[in-house]
């Protein structure tokens, strides 16, 4: 996906500005935040199931390289290939190269995000086959000119009903409809057709499993099922971090997973897909391909940031974001944005192509304790912006001013001096309601605030004549 | 009881009436109150900046001003937080301060907790003839568990009402050097805060962080509404309101 993290305020900027998306934005609390809060109490201990899912995704990337081996043997036991990307270039060129093997000519796709990281839409158009997203929100956006998913698991979040409406009229050539039913109906419709002449299927993966060497799949519109049993081929694409040991493993996840999310105790299908069709079987394709991606990963993995490879993709903390719900996934300007992105953008397509993103939080930690496998969201972009500061990526008046405070904060009697003088030509320049309508080197806050004006004196200065009397 | 107050630079420069409030508090809850005189900063503004070097300056000060006293004591969740849940990264590297920064951490806390936690305080001074609702501050809520302290003491105060406004655990846009790298964003989220504080009808909103303080008061000004105040929790329960 092209990248445009880089331009990260300009696109806050205008997201905040236009009143539909910000319309939009505002179904995330009905649509995601209330379902997952009630799901919760269904489970009787969230907490200890999330202590379960983080040691489980720990443990799995804590021996990432045996269990990656483990993986290809059992899939390759059942009759499947596993491919390796290094690059999101090699993604596309693996696809192309098994739709040529095996005379592919239109190949439908349920939802993966990976495949977003190297524009595998695009590679297979310019390659002069045919493509189609099956998804609901995924086909919304490519029959949109490809417009650039803003959230991970609801691509589409950003576009309303009436948007959704007046696309289908447009691209269908059929009268606008506005129930969500009939719209889904007549999405469906187009779809079926592309299931039923497709070549081949391309899937995501929501886990990859080591002991059976299968994938497992989650999604409620089925379309991930149709998508992986009705062509001749099937091809999963996921990270290398997305593989977890054992299928007891997989069901404390999915617990967790579809809670999280939408805040369902189950999504509407979970699909495990192991081996290729066998003798006298009716369901499934008969050619099976695993590409596992790194693309970046493994340098996470070793590195300080390597908590952050244990997201399962649920979602929950950009949904919970404060800043996510102002302004936005587009504004994150890469495949992943929220939280999670702010870690994954910088460490993928490189940190001095996304300075902003670490940036960009209160630290409220609202993302922390939602994570369902307690990734620790601010502590790992605090330490992306250690990163930044120690590369020289920080703005020169940043550093001297960080620099200038930790100095004057250490030596006592300077400090005293500096602040008293400070506060009181701060306090001075306060008009009579006793605020302060600019600030020197401080129009990011008086831009839209003032600043309520100190009080005149240090409180110790005042403590310290106090006790003196 | 020895209680070392750690004033936070900001109540130290901006509103020192709120250090007073607090150390009433802690005086009318039987501590002894001790104020090293030459304290300054926890490091955290270094700390989320990612200086490490200048957190470690500023942090080593604090171990050296308060970790002879039996208690640490902040007006503030996030000072607090800084050294309770964040010293120990600081002091990762260094096995010795790090004993000294994880002990210091086991006795560190933001005033309310302390209050009702430790000190079991139940004569509240203050009284206030007022409708009031409560703005959870994030570190104070996620760090520190500050939740039900500050409303089991504002239940206490005499003709005061406490009504809960929507939404009151959503952060209100602070953030330190967000609300200033990042002042359109931070000044969205604060006026989402003063929406919610405008619809729950209350004449004043309480909290327990002075960066959230100057944030939503900051805010609710320029948007023109001169009259909902902007109260300090301690300033509240103290009954010392500037």
């Amino acid at each position: 996906m092209q990248i445009a993290s880089m331009h990260f305020k300009e696109r806050a900027h205008a997201n905040m500005a236009n009143a539909q998306l910000q319309r939009n934005l505002r179904k995330i609390e009905g649509k995601f935040v209330s379902h997952r809060r009630a799901s919760l109490s269904e489970l009787g201990d969230f907490e200890g199931t999330r202590d379960a899912g983080m040691v489980i995704r720990q443990r799995a990337l804590d021996n990432l390289d045996a269990w990656l081996e483990i993986f290809e043997r059992n899939a390759t036991a059942r009759g499947a290939t596993v491919l390796w990307a290094e690059t999101p270039a090699d993604i596309n060129a693996h696809v192309l190269e098994i739709a040529r093997r095996h005379g592919v000519s239109k190949i439908i796709k349920s939802k993966s995000m990976v495949s977003e990281e190297s524009e595998l839409d695009r590679a297979i158009e310019a390659a002069g086959l045919t493509v189609v997203e099956t998804d609901l929100g995924e086909y919304i956006l490519q029959i949109n000119d490809y417009e650039p998913p803003s959230h991970i698991i609801g691509p589409a979040l950003h576009k309303s009903k009436e948007e959704v409406a007046d696309l289908f009229a447009k691209r269908h050539s059929k009268p606008r409809k506005l129930g969500i039913e009939e719209l889904c109906l007549e999405a469906r419709g187009v779809l079926r057709e592309h299931y039923l002449t497709a070549d081949m299927g391309i899937s995501g993966g929501n886990f990859f499993v080591a002991e059976t060497g299968s994938v497992v799949l989650v999604t409620n519109e089925g379309n991930a099922t149709l998508t992986t049993t009705l062509p001749r081929v099937h091809v999963a694409i996921s990270g290398i971090e997305k593989i977890v040991p054992t299928l007891e493993d997989v069901a404390t996840l999915l617990r967790l997973l579809t809670r999280s999310a939408t805040g369902q105790s189950i999504s509407n299908y979970v699909d495990i897909l192991t081996g290729v069709k066998g003798a006298g079987e009716f369901h499934g394709a008969e050619h099976m391909y695993f590409i596992v991606v790194d693309a970046g990963r493994s340098g996470v993995l070793a590195s300080e940031l390597r908590p952050a490879l244990r997201c399962i993709r649920c979602g929950a903390c950009m949904n919970h974001c404060p800043v996510y719900q102002n302004i936005g996934g587009h504004s994150y300007g890469w495949v992943y944005p929220g939280p999670i992105g702010s870690i994954l953008t910088p460490s993928y397509i490189g940190l001095e192509k996304a300075l902003d993103l670490p940036q960009a939080a209160t630290f409220c930690n609202q993302c922390g304790v939602v994570c369902p496998v307690k990734i620790p969201l601010p502590d790992l972009m605090r330490k992306l912006r250690e990163q930044e500061l120690e590369r020289g990526l920080r703005p020169s008046h940043e550093r001297a001013g960080l620099r200038l405070w930790s100095w004057l904060a250490s030596h006592a009697r300077l400090y005293r001096l500096a602040t008293r003088i400070g506060v009181r030509m701060l306090a001075a320049r306060a008009g009579r309601e006793r605020l302060l309508h600019t600030l020197p080197l401080g129009s990011g806050w008086t831009d839209g605030r003032d600043m309520p004006a100190p009080q005149g004196r240090t409180f110790r200065d005042l403590y310290a004549e106090r006790k003196a009397k | 009881m020895r209680v070392g107050f750690f004033v936070t630079c900001l109540v130290d420069l901006m509103r020192p009436s709120i250090g007073f409030a607090a150390i009433r508090l802690l005086k009318a809850g039987g501590a002894e109150v001790y104020v090293p005189p030459d304290q300054t900063c926890c490091g955290q503004p270094c700390y989320n900046s990612g200086d490490r070097a200048g957190t470690i300056a500023l942090a080593l000060r604090v171990l050296d001003q308060f970790e002879r006293c039996d208690y640490l004591v902040a007006p503030s969740g996030s000072c607090s937080g800084m050294i309770r849940t964040h010293y120990a990264d600081v002091f990762r590297d260094d096995p010795g301060r790090l004993r000294r920064a994880e002990a210091l951490a086991a006795k560190t806390w933001e005033l309310t907790s302390f209050l009702t936690e430790v000190l079991k305080f139940e004569a509240v001074p203050g009284s206030m003839r007022a409708k009031v609702t409560y703005h959870d501050c994030c570190a104070g809520l996620r760090e520190m568990g500050v939740k039900r302290q500050p409303r089991m003491l504002l239940a206490k105060v005499p003709g005061l009402e406490v009504t809960e406004m929507a939404d009151c655990e959503n952060c209100c846009g602070f953030g330190g050097t967000f609300s200033i790298k990042f002042g359109e964003i931070s000044t969205r989220m604060a006026d989402n805060k003063c929406e919610s504080i405008a619809t729950s009808g209350a004449d004043a909103v309480v909290l327990g962080d002075l960066g959230c303080m100057l944030n939503i008061e900051g805010r609710l000004r320029r948007r023109g509404d001169a009259k909902t105040r902007v109260l300090h929790v301690a300033e509240v329960l103290a009954g010392e309101n500037p």
